[in-house]
């Protein structure tokens, strides 16, 4: 599942293309958004979904984002990828494997682009949570009113382009019929005519040109999945080994404490109340 | 040590007895143990709420070791320190393990210290003659206080700078020299790594040194006056024919091994449940905003500290009214340090016959039960962005706080108690 190096030279051009058409800096601003979000559940045991997480981060995000705190050979051996095979297919940068995974892009220049050098995303997952970044990652949308040519439902007027779009295809936000909700919750339907459903107009729903992209619609749910788990890991790689250590930690603690009870009790029988 | 002393034994110098006595003729190494352990005549009536004493040494333990090991891999600087911790949490052999037992035991530290407090309230421990006891406590909890205010901003991400200029800004909003005395506390124009710097000299030494020491002064202050009980009944009044108090036993072993001992291993099996299973507590114990970097340009949506301030952050927050032509600031500042300090003149507020809740009347436990119950509101407004209503609530929720103190000297004297017993019951 390793993206060629063509892909990142590809998507870098395409980034370096679309920023140097804007000269007037953007500021990030982050916005609360009701935009529906749909639920994620990390799994950090799915080695081949850290695995393809990390290949589509380093063709798709390395290029203006860090993880400067994380090192290639701690991510290689998490993850049970061979060092000789992330060398060749994951560092594009000459990097040792024992180095920190830094960006080729100049943050001064980068703050020309973009009004402010793009952040690392190391701890990202801990400080968005898994839900927001898996929605943010899919809800990216053509707006031509934005200097970059793409907004976002979960993160509104987003500072970056949308360098997803040729996996993940067009997509753009639309008033569309929708079936109409009842107050109960369930959709409304035509009483006349059965089976018919009632729909109203509802406007900044996402609606995806299909064949536009390299990915369906499935395919790209998977890969966002997999990008999201991969931060997640990303964010506290010794999670796994907290986990594990813990269990023995508590049973000693659990026996230490049984045996310290019993030894109490044979104290306190010699005290008379 | 005249009271309790039974006759000696002859002297052998023969194996371990020969050690002990060597250091012995040369240290009063058995005068002590005795004094502060085997013959530290202790109520025979502790409950549940004896454990924070020690429980509290047992966390002060954790965050010295901890601290001084994460000293050896963390960097005081504004450039380094934010990355020095995830270097911590990545590449130091167990770092994210020491990292995560200093955080949670910062939170645990004032879990057990503030239940400590409240047996103290509880069962009148301030009274005399344990008045200088108390206030040897109180002056432990502001350092305590300090120590944890200063610790966060070492991490150096966005929470911990907001957060700490949020409180730092505070000195500006004294009247006429604020502004200045603001720049000299933090010895720069805003807060950068100069402020760092000196807040990691201060946590790292300054700080234990004094929390050490008064915890020693606390151990040794305690052991002069003796310990209280839940029946808030003297039992050195009561003593046999040797001078044992009838009603106490030695401190070692029944108190160590048949009292503490188990009780520690079962804060340590809850202690490590949040250490290994969750550190950031939801969080509460590490909060999200700040696995960021500081950011000076960049203020988080919304400023709260960690839990263990909340309740007094409420307060600061609910002094809404300028007064006297000074800024409401300053008034959220001298309530804040005001309730803060304000149960160190507890000793001299309660005027009631009896020192234990299990004798006092019934306003006595109304106004400790809304003190309590008002405590955790302000807990949790101080977590919430503010809106009129919380401040509303934050405001009756102070003025209960205050008034649980400044009323006592009249609740304790009008209401009727019942009697003491002259012994300690079970």
């Amino acid at each position: 599942m390793m993206k060629s190096r063509n892909l990142t030279r590809r998507t870098l051009r395409t980034i370096t293309a679309l920023v140097t058409l804007i000269l007037a800096p953007t500021i990030f601003a982050a916005a609360a958004s009701n935009y529906p979000m749909e639920p994620i559940t990390p799994n950090l045991r799915d080695q081949p979904s850290l695995q393809n997480g990390w290949a589509l981060y380093m063709n798709y995000c390395i290029g203006c984002h860090s993880l400067k705190h994380q090192r290639y050979e701690r991510t290689a051996d998490d993850l049970g990828i061979p060092h000789e095979i992330v060398l060749e297919n994951l560092v594009f940068t000459g990097q040792k494997i024992g180095e920190q995974m830094t960006t080729a892009m100049d943050p001064t220049l980068a703050k020309q682009w973009f009004g402010a050098p793009p952040p690392d995303l190391t701890m990202v997952a801990r400080v968005r949570g898994t839900e927001w970044l898996y929605n943010y990652l899919k809800t990216f949308y053509l707006d031509e009113s934005r200097p970059l040519g793409a907004n976002n439902k979960i993160f509104a007027n987003v500072g970056m382009p949308n360098v997803l779009q040729e996996l993940q295809g067009i997509q753009t936000s639309e008033c569309i019929q929708m079936p109409k909700i009842a107050e109960n919750g369930g959709e409304m339907r035509d009483p006349l005519v059965p089976g018919q459903v009632i729909t109203e107009e509802r406007c900044g729903q996402l609606v995806l040109q299909e064949g536009t992209g390299l990915m369906s619609a499935e395919e790209f749910d998977h890969a966002m999945y997999d990008l999201t788990n991969f931060l997640y890991y990303v964010g506290e790689p010794s999670r796994l080994e907290r986990h594990r250590i813990g269990v023995y930690v508590i049973l000693f603690l659990i026996i230490l404490y049984v045996l310290t009870f019993l030894l109490a009790r044979e104290f306190q029988k010699d005290v008379k109340h | 040590m005249a009271e309790g002393q039974e006759k000696a034994a002859p002297r052998t110098d023969k194996g371990l007895m020969g050690v002990v006595n060597w250091f012995d003729d040369r240290f009063p190494l058995m005068e002590t143990w005795n004094y502060h352990m085997a013959r530290y005549w202790a109520p025979k009536n502790f409950n549940f709420w004896y454990y924070f004493g020690v429980l509290s040494m047992v966390v002060l333990v954790i965050q010295l070791l901890t601290g001084l090991w994460l000293t050896m891999s963390y960097v005081p600087s504004g450039e380094g320190a934010f990355a020095s911790v995830e270097y911590i949490m990545r590449d130091v052999e167990y770092g994210w393990l020491l990292r995560y037992l200093h955080s949670t035991g910062a939170s645990a530290f004032f879990v057990v210290v503030y239940l400590h407090m409240f047996r103290g309230m509880m069962y009148g421990s301030y009274r005399k003659p344990r008045e200088l006891l108390w206030l040897i406590g109180m002056a432990i909890f502001v350092a305590l206080m300090a120590e944890g205010f200063f610790g966060y901003l070492l991490p150096w991400g966005n929470m911990s700078y907001w957060g700490a200029q949020v409180i730092v800004s505070l000195v500006g909003a004294i009247p006429v020299i604020g502004p200045d005395l603001m720049e000299w506390v933090r010895g720069d124009f805003l807060m950068s790594g100069i402020t760092l710097n000196r807040f990691f000299a201060l946590h790292v030494i300054a700080l234990p040194l004094v929390l050490v020491m008064l915890v020693f002064v606390h151990i040794v202050a305690l052991h002069h006056v003796g310990s209280n009980n839940p029946d808030g009944v003297e039992i050195k009044k009561n003593k046999d024919a040797n001078g044992i108090p009838v009603d106490g036993i030695p401190f070692h072993p029944y108190y160590t091994i048949g009292h503490d001992l188990p009780a520690i291993v079962m804060f340590l099996i809850l202690f490590c449940l949040v250490v290994f299973y969750a550190p950031e507590m939801g969080g509460y114990f590490l909060e999200k905003p700040n696995f960021e970097m500081a950011d000076p340009l960049k203020t988080p949506d919304h400023i709260a500290p960690v839990w263990y301030y909340t309740p007094f952050y409420a307060m600061l927050r609910a002094a809404t009214y300028p007064l006297f032509g000074i800024p409401a600031k300053f008034w959220g500042f001298v309530v804040m340090a005001g309730a803060i300090v304000v149960p160190a003149v507890l000793p001299w507020l309660d005027r009631s016959p009896v020192k234990s809740m299990r004798y006092k009347g019934m306003i006595s436990k109304a106004m400790l039960g809304l003190f309590v119950i008002c405590f955790f509101i302000l807990g949790y407004l101080g977590t919430i962005a503010p809106s009129p209503e919380a401040t509303l609530l934050a405001q009756i929720c102070t003025a209960i706080y205050f008034a649980y103190f400044v009323l006592m000297p009249w609740y304790t004297r009008v209401e009727k108690t019942k009697p003491v017993p002259d012994r300690v019951t079970t």
